[in-house]
């Protein structure tokens, strides 16, 4: 029974990669930008959240109305301001910026926030859960987060395949010359996109917030899972990319069931090993390498 | 089209003296040329002449250094790419260029984000096109090469164009699907629309066309109606002959 326990509770955690990981994934699909920040504004979402609810004397949740427009509005001015300039400067530029950005943020909220640890106030939710059976209880918070993270997808992916927006991103992650060629506004396409992922990294801070603690330096960690989730699953691969979260997490849960101490070196190496066997990750589908080979076709 | 009392003979298009650069390398030197209002131009010249890089510019995928670039009686030099094809720009780029992560419909689709007054409705275009109405819902890399030529063509239609620029539409293509699309353009001819036409093939580009407009090592080397040219006087320009 530990071990469907286990398994269980892996999928749950691996909901919260997928959640902060999507945005990582959807900002390098359509931008080839790897915002080596991602983590580190998913922590400010968990700063922030906690400076509203505290303000505000209500549970996290109910600042979200205010938290998410704010952080959408930060990361479309980040991709016009920064992000779209350093990527005007070849593939190095946006390495660059992003990693400069993440040790300012990360200083900038040492400065400002004091490197204690924090929480945020998650309300009733915190500590709810339910008995599936003996041995077996799951977390309320855990599964909001785990279906939190599944909508968001959904969401994404409706919006991507269903919506005038959704087929602009698209063509414009698919070749980005004819894109505009064929009178698509980039510029306005790059910051929405750069918007849901700010925003979804915010939301992804705010769980984390409240599932365990924050400190100004929890963005570097948060991103490198966000990472292997992205790479496990397929870059490009939304629905991938929650397998690749779900992977990182029941690895996490199971092997900790064994041994604590090699719970987080086991996900770094289940990470080595797709990248070694399958280096375009899990669902680099047969469909994403004909459209390989077709533009290979000369003509 | 010349309702603001402009001549009507003026030309739609009209371009002088542009300088187009790579970085360091001159595609272009002082290209001038002016397309007549309803009509066809052949832009013919070897490989590397500049013939993309024109049409890249005309479409505003290329700034000029110099010189300028007037539409339908505006200078349109320093607009972006959306706001030509607004205009009634539109460009079926070399190498067709589809997205292959769309369907053959969200293509079309696509083609009509900035799309001028005139824009083509998906029911015209597969009117037009019917071997591609029935693909509609496959992804466009699957189809074939004259299918995708088509895809093309109908994507730039989307954006309803006034000037419909075509960049080696038939490269690659079985001489019978190019003989195809060659017939759909001359639809779109005697419909109104005004071509610029890049052609390998110098016997197709001279049916096709009453203007011709040959470039040589970014230059132009020959600017005249087809009727006035012979073949070997084109053959001639195309490779630089009796030049000093």
């Amino acid at each position: 029974m530990n071990w469907v326990n286990a398994v269980i509770q892996g999928m749950l955690l691996g909901g919260q990669y997928a959640l902060i990981a999507c945005g990582l994934s959807l900002a390098f699909g359509v931008m080839r930008i790897v915002n080596l920040a991602h983590g580190d504004l998913a922590v400010c979402g968990a700063y922030l959240g906690l400076v509203l609810s505290s303000v505000l004397g209500v549970p996290v949740w109910v600042t979200l109305p205010l938290l998410l427009p704010a952080a959408f509005v930060a990361g479309a001015a980040l991709q016009v301001l920064l992000f779209g300039r350093a990527l005007r400067h070849g593939v190095l530029a946006p390495v660059l910026v992003t990693f400069g950005l993440s040790v300012m943020i990360e200083n900038l909220l040492q400065v400002a926030a004091t490197s204690d640890p924090r929480g945020l106030n998650g309300g009733a939710l915190t500590l709810a859960s339910f008995h599936i059976t003996a041995g077996i209880t799951v977390s309320w918070l855990f599964l909001t987060a785990f279906l939190t993270a599944c909508a968001v997808l959904s969401c994404l992916q409706v919006l991507l395949s269903r919506t005038s927006w959704g087929r602009k991103v698209r063509a414009t992650a698919d070749d980005l010359d004819t894109a505009r060629l064929v009178g698509i506004r980039v510029r306005p396409v790059f910051a929405t996109v750069a918007g849901i992922a700010v925003a979804t990294a915010a939301l992804a801070g705010v769980f984390i917030g409240t599932i365990g603690t924050f400190d100004p330096q929890a963005g570097t960690n948060t991103l490198i899972f966000a990472f292997e989730a992205v790479v496990i699953g397929g870059i490009g691969s939304l629905w991938g990319t929650l397998v690749g979260g779900v992977a990182l997490g029941v690895t996490q849960v199971v092997v900790g069931e064994v041994n604590q101490a090699y719970a987080v070196l086991a996900v770094h190496l289940l990470f080595l090993a797709v990248l070694t066997i399958r280096p375009g990750g899990l669902f680099t589908s047969h469909q994403a390498a004909a459209e390989v080979r077709a533009r290979g076709v000369p003509g | 089209m010349s309702e603001d009392g402009r001549p009507p003979g003026a030309p739609l298009l009209e371009i002088a003296g542009l300088d187009v650069f790579y970085g360091d390398f001159q595609a272009l030197f002082g290209v001038s040329m002016s397309v007549p209002r309803g009509g066809a131009t052949a832009l013919v010249g070897a490989n590397g002449a500049g013939k993309t890089t024109l049409l890249r510019t005309i479409a505003g995928a290329q700034p000029p250094a110099c010189g300028f670039v007037r539409y339908d009686g505006a200078d349109i030099t320093a607009a972006p790419p959306h706001r030509r094809i607004a205009r009634g720009i539109a460009v079926v780029p070399e190498g067709r260029r589809l997205f292959p992560s769309l369907t053959v419909q969200e293509n079309i689709q696509v083609g009509a984000v900035a799309a001028a007054s005139g824009a083509w409705p998906l029911e015209r275009i597969y009117d037009a096109f019917p071997m591609i109405a029935r693909r509609r819902g496959q992804r466009a890399f699957t189809l074939s090469g004259g299918e995708q030529q088509a895809v093309a063509i109908a994507r730039a239609l989307a954006a309803g164009p006034s000037l419909l620029l075509l960049d080696e539409i038939s490269l690659g293509l079985a001489p019978l699907v190019v003989e195809d699309l060659y017939g759909t353009l001359a639809g779109l001819r005697s419909a109104g629309a005004t071509l610029v036409i890049v052609e390998q093939d110098l016997r197709r580009a001279m049916d096709a066309c009453d203007h011709l407009v040959c470039l040589l090592e970014g230059r132009v080397a020959l600017a005249a109606p087809v009727a006035d040219v012979s073949r070997d006087q084109v053959i001639a320009a195309y490779f630089g002959e009796g030049r000093p």
